[in-house]
């Protein structure tokens, strides 16, 4: 097997969290070789919406993890060239009737005391922010923080900015992980040969969980799928991220059932995107008609206007979910020099540059921004009943899953 | 979705070109329940597209070949009991129970058989009036489904292609014959494929100039397979009708040349054709200008099988780099209980698609009624007559991967391109910016093209790039056919979405 | 040799109509899509594009390439080449994505 020139790191995965972590890595002045068995943003990255939210997070964690990202993000968009149309152009939460109205506002002064900027919309004034939006409805409130990248760009443009001290391989999928006597990190094994490393950052998104069992460890991200209406083009019809309350708490359920709430906003393109739905089908991509239903109903109910314009497309993306929500980063303390940069679930290209930053100041003994123990990769322990996996030997890309046989999620 | 309590179709059609048409009445003839939906107000597909009743044309044949096939289905139709549903936009289908969806196709239809026999059944959405604009959503069920949707022309970008009067082959045709009107007075016609010396001769018939025939291929690369042409006498008979006409017509055809600019500012005025090499690279210095007031363009015809991707059926790639639908010897898809007929297993023409549409209606009503296909002693079934389709079928076929083989574009076509050509005419996205996306910014796909240049994002939704942006995300390597996927066949109102849980849009045989 | 298309079928249709395109006149036959009105008339194009603002009008001539949309009586995005022409049809040139009035 040929071999290549060795780099300090490398990073499983060119989406928008790879890319992230190419980015800080190479800032840090490490070299860093991104491998993906696909394109740059081939995976959930291409079919995300962009949402860098705080308005959805429940004060802790993953609320930190959002509010530095904010902080970065609006950093990068003076970085990166205007293709990644950063817009901070804010959430705006509706409620449609008074009960709703009251639970925004506990919610709310929850987060505030967090950090976030929320102010409240009464109903009467909800047509000066938003003149589509349906009558009648309770009131809501505004996140100003709230905002919006074109995702496949942000990655793409990420690692172009990231210079020469990236280096690329597309199209080569990981088939191993290359250990040393001590079981430590020496590089991954792909089909094109081997590339070496001290370093494998794990940004494989939802397929994170077949990468940490190539390298034996049990890290349990699932699919959540979700749908993206997609309308024809418009001029600027609505000028926030629209949302109905009941869109938080879909968020934070782990059901498998269907889940679906309104949310809806513009794109510079022109045309309307529309979601959100939720559920555990694993990688299938099947149209459902179901799921195409409530979000149009949802959408029209909230934007009546939309009713005569129409869907062009729709897409599924499988979002890497955690059964506790929150990703898993840094370090993996059973393997040296693994460490895990995924299973964001609905927010990973919101939260990419922090998670891209403290996988760099992992990578360089640097002081990091925040506790990142709730996001410790080892905090799922070993998967029962099946036997736990023996740390100690070589893992077998046989029987490993192969992240390669899930469906690509093309648009 | 709100069940419903009335009896499925026994079959819906989805097209009623020559291939639904035949696919239709043959089910019919057999005794089954047929809807038949068809986009257009009129039955023929493109083939048979024929003027409305209003413009009153005594000599409709005089655009069409083989006219009294189409008018013998179209009699039948009339005599049988199928509902020809007209101004009918399917926009999508699933099959409704059973579920796995993967099992049928192999090979002949059992005793025991797939669909419609254990109570699965399909629903087909469609939206309707001539563009799909009326507000009257229709939803259909059926117990088997048969898609003859044909093709749509295929298209490569060149220098000034969005300039109007440049308009596609099919489509200066299409518009002839249902609208008797012309692009221009002087029409360049070119791309290639067979489908240009017809459009040419029928141009010429209708009074334009055709100063020229423009065709990328040579023509001499037929003469590779002498079998297939020998065994297709009606083929090589129509081919001989166009280029008699063109001589009467005195139309020069230019092999091996190809469009590689149009001049003009608000509309044509005159295009520049140069000499192509064996890989279709345009011979520098060869360029010539002819003046015209319009260009026909197409390179040959794709599928159209979204509706079948969508569901998950099995494709195959075929000769000319396009992506047809993997059939069964009897014509059923890779899905049980949805078959396909005509073009969208592989461009063939009307006669193949009329041959595959009677096989598929057999073989469905020998499915349905839990019986082989053949022999069929049913009533008005002439014994062996499914050996005999299915003998004509893979002859037919024989050839037209031929064809289709010889027209398969050239590795060296985007050195037409120049960086600000528009590849995508919705989206405004030139070449350059693709090529951008794949050599800087990593794309390996045409799909990581699309998200990063919105190539294919718009209205067509990559009908008329997707060949080309393919061709230039493969780089130097062979291109992978477009994929075909497109959830909504056609775009469909939010409002008839978030309808569709309403029982009133069903609609029951 | 026939002379236009219609000599070629022998078209005898029923009596011509008028319907507009940008306020101006243009002879329509029962039967023709308003493309083909449009085209009848010398008419190739009837919309411009989003971005660069440049002139488009029927193309696949089938209803699959979307160029030839069109705003028909006030209402955007018709399909030209699918669309049949009626009396008295106003037919503008359509800017764009054609929903300047909804623009917040």
């Amino acid at each position: 097997m040929p071999t290549r020139k060795p780099s300090d790191v490398i990073v499983v995965g060119a989406g928008v969290v790879g890319a992230a972590c190419a980015y800080y890595a190479a800032q840090a002045g490490l070299s860093v070789t991104v491998v993906d068995r696909g394109s740059v943003a081939g995976g959930t990255t291409g079919a995300g919406e962009g949402n860098l939210l705080v308005s959805d997070k429940e004060p802790g964690p993953e609320l930190e993890l959002a509010l530095l990202a904010n902080t970065l993000w609006r950093e990068l968009a003076d970085v990166l060239p205007p293709h990644v149309e950063y817009e901070a152009k804010g959430g705006l939460v509706v409620a449609s009737g008074e009960s709703g109205m009251r639970a925004l506002r506990d919610f709310a002064a929850r987060q505030e005391k967090a950090g976030v900027t929320a102010q409240e919309v009464p109903g009467d004034r909800l047509h000066d922010l938003e003149p589509h939006l349906a009558p009648g409805l309770a009131g809501g409130f505004l996140y100003p923080q709230d905002s919006q990248v074109m995702p496949a760009h942000a990655a793409a443009q990420l690692l172009r900015a990231a210079g020469d001290r990236v280096r690329l391989c597309l199209g080569e999928e990981v088939t191993g992980l290359l250990t040393g006597g001590a079981g430590e990190i020496r590089g991954v094994r792909t089909a094109a040969g081997e590339l070496h490393a001290p370093y494998v950052v794990n940004a494989a998104g939802t397929w994170g969980g077949a990468l940490a069992e190539l390298a034996g460890v049990h890290l349990p991200v699932l699919p959540r799928r979700g749908f993206v209406l997609v309308t024809e083009p418009l001029p600027r019809v609505v000028r926030h991220k629209v949302y109905a309350a009941d869109y938080v708490a879909d968020v934070a359920s782990g059901s498998a059932a269907l889940q679906t709430s309104a949310v809806v906003e513009g794109t510079p393109a022109g045309p309307v995107l529309i979601g959100a739905s939720r559920e555990r089908v694993g990688f299938d991509r099947t149209l459902s008609v179901e799921v195409l239903r409530r979000l149009a109903a949802g959408a029209t109910s909230l934007f009546p206007v939309l009713g005569t314009v129409r869907a062009m497309r729709t897409y599924p993306g499988f979002r890497p979910y955690l059964p506790d929500h929150l990703p898993a980063i840094g370090p993996d303390p059973r393997v040296h020099g693994l460490l895990h940069a995924c299973g964001h679930e609905g927010a990973g290209i919101g939260l990419a540059p922090v998670t891209g930053q403290i996988i760099a100041l992992c990578l360089t003994n640097g002081e990091l921004p925040l506790d990142i123990s709730p996001f410790r990769p080892d905090r799922f322990g070993t998967p029962e009943p099946a036997p736990a996996p023996d740390p100690g030997s070589a893992p077998d890309p046989g029987s490993a899953p192969d992240p390669g046989s899930a469906p690509d999620p093309a648009l | 979705m709100t069940a419903s309590p009335s009896e499925p179709y026994d079959l819906a059609v989805v097209g009623a070109g020559s291939a639904g048409l035949a696919g239709a009445v043959t089910a019919s003839e057999l005794g089954l329940s047929v809807a038949l939906l068809d986009s257009s107000t009129q039955s023929g597909g493109q083939f048979y597209r024929h003027p409305a009743p209003a413009l009153g044309a005594v000599r409709p044949e005089a655009l069409h070949h083989d006219w009294s096939a189409f008018s013998d289905l179209r009699r039948r139709l009339g005599a049988s009991t199928v509902d020809h549903l007209t101004g009918h936009h399917v926009w999508s289908f699933i099959r409704e129970s059973g579920g796995s969806g993967g099992s049928g196709g192999s090979g002949e239809p059992e005793e025991s058989g797939g669909s419609g026999a254990d109570g699965e059944s399909w629903t087909v959405h469609a939206i309707t009036g001539a563009d799909g604009t009326e507000e009257r959503p229709v939803r259909i069920r059926a117990r088997a489904l048969l898609l003859a949707t044909g093709a749509y022309e295929r298209q490569l970008p060149f220098p000034g292609w969005t300039l109007p009067g440049v308009v596609g082959a099919g489509g200066a045709q299409a518009m002839l014959k249902s609208g008797l009107v012309l692009p221009g007075r002087r029409i360049v016609v070119a791309g290639s494929g067979p489908l240009l010396l017809a459009v040419a001769s029928s141009l010429a018939a209708a009074g334009a100039r055709v100063p020229a025939v423009v065709e990328a291929a040579g023509y001499l690369r037929y003469a590779r397979s002498p079998r297939a042409l020998a065994t297709n006498p009606a083929k090589a008979a129509e081919a001989l009708v166009h280029g008699a006409a063109l001589l009467r017509h005195r139309v020069r055809v230019l092999p091996r040349s190809a469009v590689t600019e149009v001049h003009g500012t608000d509309r044509v005025e005159a295009v520049t054709v140069s000499r192509l090499d064996g890989d279709w690279t345009p011979v520098p210095g060869t360029g010539r200008r002819i003046a015209c007031d319009a260009l026909a363009v197409g390179h040959g015809l794709v599928p159209q099988i979204e509706l079948a991707t969508a569901v998950g059926c099995a494709t195959r790639a075929l000769p000319d780099g396009t992506l047809g639908l993997a059939l069964s010897e009897f014509q059923e898809t890779s899905v049980a209980g949805l078959w396909a007929a005509g073009e969208t297993g592989g461009v063939g023409g009307a006669g193949l698609a009329r041959t595959e549409g009677e096989l598929a209606g057999r073989a469905i009503a020998a499915r349905l009624r839990g019986r082989r296909a053949d022999p069929a002693p049913d009533r008005g079934v002439r014994p062996g007559r499914v050996g005999e389709l299915r003998r004509r079928r893979d002859r037919m076929r024989a050839f037209a991967d031929v064809m289709s083989a010889a027209h398969a574009p050239g590795p060296g076509w985007p050195a037409w391109l120049e960086d600000e050509t528009d590849v995508c005419r919705c989206e405004e996205v030139t070449a350059g910016r693709v090529r951008e996306a794949v050599t800087d910014l990593g794309a390996r796909d045409a799909r990581t093209v699309k998200l990063l240049t919105r190539a294919g994002m718009g209205w067509c939704q990559g009908r008329m790039c997707g060949t080309a942006v393919a061709c230039l995300a493969a780089r130097d390597g062979a291109p992978e056919p477009p994929a075909e996927r497109r959830p909504f066949a056609v775009p469909v109102p939010l409002a008839t979405l978030a309808a569709l849980d309403e029982p009133t849009v069903e609609q029951t045989p | 040799m026939a002379r236009t298309p219609a000599d070629l079928v022998g078209a005898q249709p029923d009596p011509p109509f008028e319907i507009t395109f940008d306020g101006r006149s243009v002879t329509a036959l029962p039967g023709q899509t308003v493309a083909a009105a449009l085209w009848g008339a010398g008419i190739l194009a009837w919309r411009t594009t989003r971005e660069g603002g440049r002139p488009r009008g029927a193309f696949c001539g089938i209803g699959q390439c979307y160029d030839c949309l069109a705003t028909v009586n006030g209402e955007p995005n018709r399909r030209a080449c699918l669309v049949p022409a009626r009396p008295g049809d106003a037919i503008t040139t359509q800017e764009g994505h054609g929903h300047d009035r909804l623009a917040v």
